[in-house]
């Protein structure tokens, strides 16, 4: 496990993989808290934390806990139940400890716990074969590339509300189109992190 | 009266109420699995199937789940249903288990089964939710069927596998790809927007009811939920 390919990993979730715009995992958020970019950096950054948290916490239970008593079928169940402890966890951490940051992201946390980006990638470590640390950097780069599509889309999204569409058009499909249409771009980052160490 | 009242219970989940275009709850598993229509079939019926056992088993807890921590229990009943059919699939339909990959356990985190049993499963006794997880089961099973017919159509030039003549050879294959899942989603819903003017479905009605968090989440996190709440 080398330095580069922690850094693939992570590239390729940002890029190749984004997990909003070609995998089509959080769509939920990605529709419906992109509207100001202040909400969707608060969303991301809620979704790298728990994310990583996630990652870090549901890793060792498969590869320890599960997997040895022969219980492997029990993933889905236990890791939705860990994440939504999880999230319990850190909001009541967060509005004890830490004020300001539960104010800037605790409306974003009931949130998470139905939002399949985080549950979709606890079970992609495990089905990918990563390490622990492959895991966690690759958690890293799934939420930094939802961060992203947030942030670009929040962005589209201000041009939008200033448009005209066709009436049937106004609202959520032509949200929609604009969200093809940054998925295409997207397409352009396809081989990119095959040759970037070449 | 009685009667149409259950028939209404079972075909409102179908057209005036469906899950997908109507509602848009869902949106991950509609636009992921509908490059082809056997796999959308395929989703289609595991979630019909996972809809109705925890609609009818949350039903029947009613009473019994407290209301502070309905949410994980009504989880934990989904998740216990999810895994039931992934390993009916692994054992019964291997090429579809695999072609339908992660978004089969991705199912629990669905918000039309979440926003069924908080909506609907909680209040109502278990035969009205079993017509209700039906209804609701088939329209979603038929929007994917629409949508990956088109996806499938235009993107594959082939139906179910079966190869259409002109189309084969003239294929977009962008449709099978991400952009095109959205724009042809996007095409559907200003469809049902164009048909279901003047009829009126209140969008306000559903939106944020229809999500699970909606209770906790405030204004911040629903406010563009469903698109257009006006």
């Amino acid at each position: 496990m080398s330095f580069k390919a922690l850094v693939v990993i992570v590239m390729a979730g940002i890029l190749v993989n984004n997990y909003t715009l070609r995998q089509f995992l959080g769509i939920c958020p990605f529709l419906g808290v992109s509207k100001e970019l202040k909400n969707a950096t608060g969303m991301s950054i809620a979704v790298i934390f728990v994310m990583l948290l996630a990652t870090a916490v549901t890793w060792p239970i498969q590869m320890f806990l599960l997997v040895p008593n022969n219980l492997g079928y029990l993933q889905t169940v236990v890791f939705i139940l860990v994440i939504a402890a999880l999230v319990q966890l850190v909001e009541i951490a967060l509005k004890k400890f830490m004020p300001p940051l539960y104010n800037a992201l605790g409306v974003f946390l009931p949130l998470i716990t139905t939002n399949c980006a985080v549950l979709a990638v606890t079970i992609a470590n495990i089905d990918s074969g990563y390490t622990f640390v492959e895991s966690l950097f690759n958690a890293l780069g799934s939420g930094l590339g939802f961060f992203l599509a947030m942030v670009l889309f929040s962005g589209v999204r201000g041009h939008i509300e200033a448009s005209d569409p066709p009436e049937s058009f106004k609202g959520l499909p032509i949200t929609l189109v604009a969200a093809a249409i940054l998925s295409l771009s997207f397409f352009g980052f396809n081989g990119v992190v095959e040759n970037l160490f070449a | 009266m009685k009667k149409s009242s259950k028939l209404s219970i079972l075909t409102k989940g179908i057209i005036k109420e469906n899950p997908v275009l109507v509602l848009v709850l869902g949106t991950c598993p509609t636009l992921a699995v509908t490059t082809q229509a056997s796999n959308a079939i395929g989703m289609g019926l595991a979630f019909t199937f996972v809809l109705i056992c925890s609609n009818i088993v949350i039903s029947l807890l009613r009473k019994i789940i407290p209301d502070k921590v309905r949410i994980p229990c009504y989880i934990t009943v989904i998740a216990g249903f999810v895994t039931i059919i992934q390993l009916l699939m692994q054992a019964y339909a291997y090429s579809l288990y695999e072609a339908l990959g992660i978004y089969l356990s991705l199912i629990v985190v669905n918000c039309i089964i979440l926003g069924r049993a908080e909506m609907f499963a909680n209040k109502n006794k278990p035969f009205d939710s079993f017509l209700d997880a039906v209804g609701m089961g088939i329209g979603f099973t038929l929007a994917l069927l629409v949508m990956a017919s088109i996806r499938e159509i235009f993107g594959s030039g082939t139906w179910f596998g079966m190869p259409i003549p002109v189309l084969k050879d003239n294929n977009i294959s962008i449709m099978t790809m991400a952009p095109g899942g959205f724009f042809v989603f996007a095409c559907l819903i200003a469809l049902v927007n164009k048909i279901s003017k003047g009829k009126a479905i209140r969008k306000k009605e559903f939106g944020c009811e229809g999500c699970p968090s909606a209770s906790t989440c405030g204004k911040t996190g629903c406010s563009g939920k469903g698109g257009e709440v006006k």
